[in-house]
């Protein structure tokens, strides 16, 4: 791990015509790290995952990778650099097997054809490493459930050797049991020594993998927090901006019915 | 082909990575181990989740030659077979096109009049202007491409409707042909010379003269390229520690096509050979089949037709797609009117008219391919034109009018597209859509 971050935001300010989505943004993101972005709706997540992605250009401020400052302009930069991004809907291709839509666009060839065995081959590697289990890779992606959908998608991600990978809201439309296995996903991703920005709306899956939270309000910055020695209610209160708010008001009212 | 093999290579051989839960079980990694009783189990399956493959259709061709002969036992006579194999190459070009487009879960319309234009560009060209013969070929297929793909331009940058688009060109085509054909002195229809390549498209050339060894030959040559390539992708296969077909099963399918591929041409040869219409059909056939299931082209057709967002995001081009698309279907709409041509010696205002476009459709439909996008194969061309050519010329063996011609061509075709409907139905209930 060298001591710089593999990716930086320096000061990364975004406008769309009135509205400022991002001001004076920081993100730093190690190599062997899990980030977890959070924010109420409209805070400016996505806005900030877009501009690392290459899909909206940064309007001020600096983006730098493992120490050097680089443009991002189009989604193709960022691959070149090294960011692979996972977003909520998953874009598979449902009637392709899981083979072909982890290597759909990057097809292996040999003489000019498509080189299934050794695209199987090194799919199934893939799998295995990351432990993901599906009943075969040869059926198609229509025949999986949500989960393992979800899975592939990341491993798909994986396909092109990326530092940093971006995951939207993984565990969004999972239930317990999937969500389970997408999160030892997170950390078998950790230990390859990737860095993961991980958006998510749901505490406990923060919580659970995460290094580090990275709090955004209002397109600012609202707080970086290390994920294990913070509470709960910390950040939700960073998330929402204050202690006295529709949450610990809740939270208030059911202690208080509870004595 | 292709698809029975994804689905039966499944048994997972090997995890390495230890898991404290226990593996779920699937029933479909166990294809192999229960050997017979596996492959009868997986079979069930597939029925009951609607993915029926080219079954209804070989039950079909089935019932329909049982029908057939016992009304008429002319229908079975190897005059008859090489009658079929014949006539099933124009409109079954015209249906390899479209299956390309098929996938894509769009529709060209146009099929029809660009056929009848590319013969009357050749006429034009080739007898009333002089132009060498296999110039003016080339010359109508190339304007068959640029048709399709000036179609699929408006289709896949305009954003027009393809079905508008086609339907329009189908108009637009239709009157460029007619004003060819009326021009001057040609008075509707151009008369074609039997020679060069006309000739080849006739009903009077069959594959090295007709010799009797010309069937065998071709025959054996499928059935060598076929174990040959089995028994090398097996080899490469096991050698790389992933899944591979059992030589039985290897032997099983060989035989089959042996049987089939050698049955034919002794039919055919009881006739006068193979025509070389057919010959050519089966070349573009395996042509396109290769191109569909072993290139990155192929493949990104059927991830476009998948799902447009994940083909773009994966760095597929979706315009060029598309629009290559359609000029390949342009293409082969050309070369079937060129099939038509040679077999009538002429270039007629007829061409651009009658029922076959919907042949066309209906073959490709019959034979596996989804009117709904992302599923198709090149080879369903083949067999939907065996069904449909079968009630043709069984039709008219027992004289019937083409009122009702008509009438039994549409049941055809609605019974393939309720097929195709209600088995992408099974598919969805099943969790497999």
């Amino acid at each position: 791990m060298t001591s710089a971050p593999v990716l930086a935001l320096r000061g990364v300010s975004k406008r769309f015509g009135a509205v400022q989505a991002l001001t004076d943004v920081d993100l730093e993101v190690n190599s062997g790290e899990v980030v977890a972005l959070v924010g109420d709706n409209g805070a400016g997540k996505s806005t900030l995952v877009k501009t690392i992605a290459g899909v909206h250009p940064i309007d001020e401020g600096a983006i730098e990778w493992e120490g050097k400052q680089v443009s991002i302009n189009r989604p193709q930069d960022a691959q070149h650099l090294g960011v692979a991004t996972v977003y909520q809907d998953l874009a598979l291709c449902d009637n392709l097997d899981v083979v072909g839509n982890l290597y759909l666009g990057r097809e292996l060839r040999r003489f000019g054809t498509l080189d299934e065995v050794t695209m199987e081959q090194k799919a199934r590697e893939l799998l295995s490493t990351l432990s993901i289990r599906i009943p075969s890779v040869r059926i198609p992606i229509a025949g999986l459930s949500g989960g393992q959908r979800q899975v592939v998608a990341i491993a798909r991600a994986l396909i092109g050797e990326p530092k940093v990978v971006i995951l939207d809201e993984p565990t969004a439309a999972l239930g317990v049991e999937q969500t389970a296995q997408v999160l030892d996903l997170v950390e078998r991703l950790r230990e390859r020594g990737l860095g993961v920005i991980l958006i998510s709306h749901n505490m406990a899956d923060v919580k659970a993998v995460a290094d580090t939270v990275a709090v955004l309000r209002l397109g600012r910055n609202n707080g970086v927090f290390p994920a294990r020695e913070t509470t709960h209610e910390d950040i939700i209160a960073a998330i929402t901006g204050a202690t006295d708010n529709a949450v610990t008001r809740r939270e208030a009212r059911t202690a208080e019915a509870a004595k | 082909m292709s698809d029975t093999k994804n689905d039966t290579l499944t048994q997972d051989s090997s995890d390495p990575t230890p898991q404290t839960a226990p593996p779920a079980l699937d029933p479909r990694l166990l294809v192999r181990e229960a050997g017979f009783k596996g492959y009868v189990s997986e079979f069930q399956r597939k029925v009951r989740g609607g993915e029926l493959g080219s079954l209804p259709v070989i039950g079909g061709l089935i019932i329909i030659w049982i029908v057939f002969g016992l009304q008429n036992s002319k229908f079975i006579q190897p005059a008859n077979i090489g009658e079929i194999s014949f006539f099933l190459a124009a409109t079954g070009m015209a249906a390899l096109g479209l299956i390309f487009v098929l996938i894509l879960g769009e529709i060209d319309l146009s099929v029809l009049s660009v056929s009848g234009l590319s013969a009357a560009v050749f006429g034009w060209l080739a007898v009333i202007h002089g132009i060498n013969a296999w110039l003016a070929v080339l010359l109508s297929i190339g304007s068959g491409i640029a048709i399709g793909a000036l179609q699929g331009f408006f289709f896949a940058k305009v954003g027009v409707p393809a079905f508008v688009v086609t339907l329009a060109g189908n108009l637009g085509w239709f009157g460029v042909m007619l004003w060819l054909l009326g021009s001057g002195s040609v008075g509707g229809s151009i008369t074609l010379n039997d020679a060069g390549f006309m000739h080849d498209l006739g009903q009077n050339s069959y594959f090295m003269g007709g010799d009797i060894a010309g069937g065998y030959i071709l025959a054996g040559l499928a059935v060598a390229a076929m174990l040959v390539s089995s028994l090398l992708d097996q080899k490469r296969r096991r050698a790389a520690g992933v899944p591979f077909r059992p030589t039985v099963e290897i032997g099983l399918r060989t035989g089959v096509l042996a049987v089939v591929a050698f049955a034919a041409a002794y039919e055919l040869n009881q006739a006068s050979g193979v025509p070389t219409a057919l010959v050519l059909f089966l070349a573009a056939l395996v042509i396109c089949d290769f191109v569909l299931r072993r290139t990155s082209y192929g493949r990104k057709i059927f991830a476009v037709g998948g799902s447009i967002e994940a083909a773009r995001r994966a760095g597929i081009s979706v315009p060029a797609i598309r629009i290559s698309v359609f000029a390949i279907s342009g293409g082969f709409g050309a070369l079937s009117g060129l099939f038509y041509a040679g077999w009538s010696f002429s270039a007629q205002e007829s061409a651009g008219q009658g029922a076959w476009l919907m042949l066309a459709i209906a073959a490709a439909v019959i034979g596996g391919t989804s009117l709904f996008g992302g599923r198709g194969k090149a080879w369903s061309a083949l067999l939907g034109m065996l069904v449909i050519q079968s009630i043709t010329t069984g039709l008219q063996l027992l004289g019937l009018q083409s009122d009702v011609e008509y009438m039994i061509t549409a049941v055809v075709l609605l019974a393939a597209v309720v097929i195709d409907s209600l088995s992408r139905r099974t598919q969805k209930a099943s969790g497999r859509g």
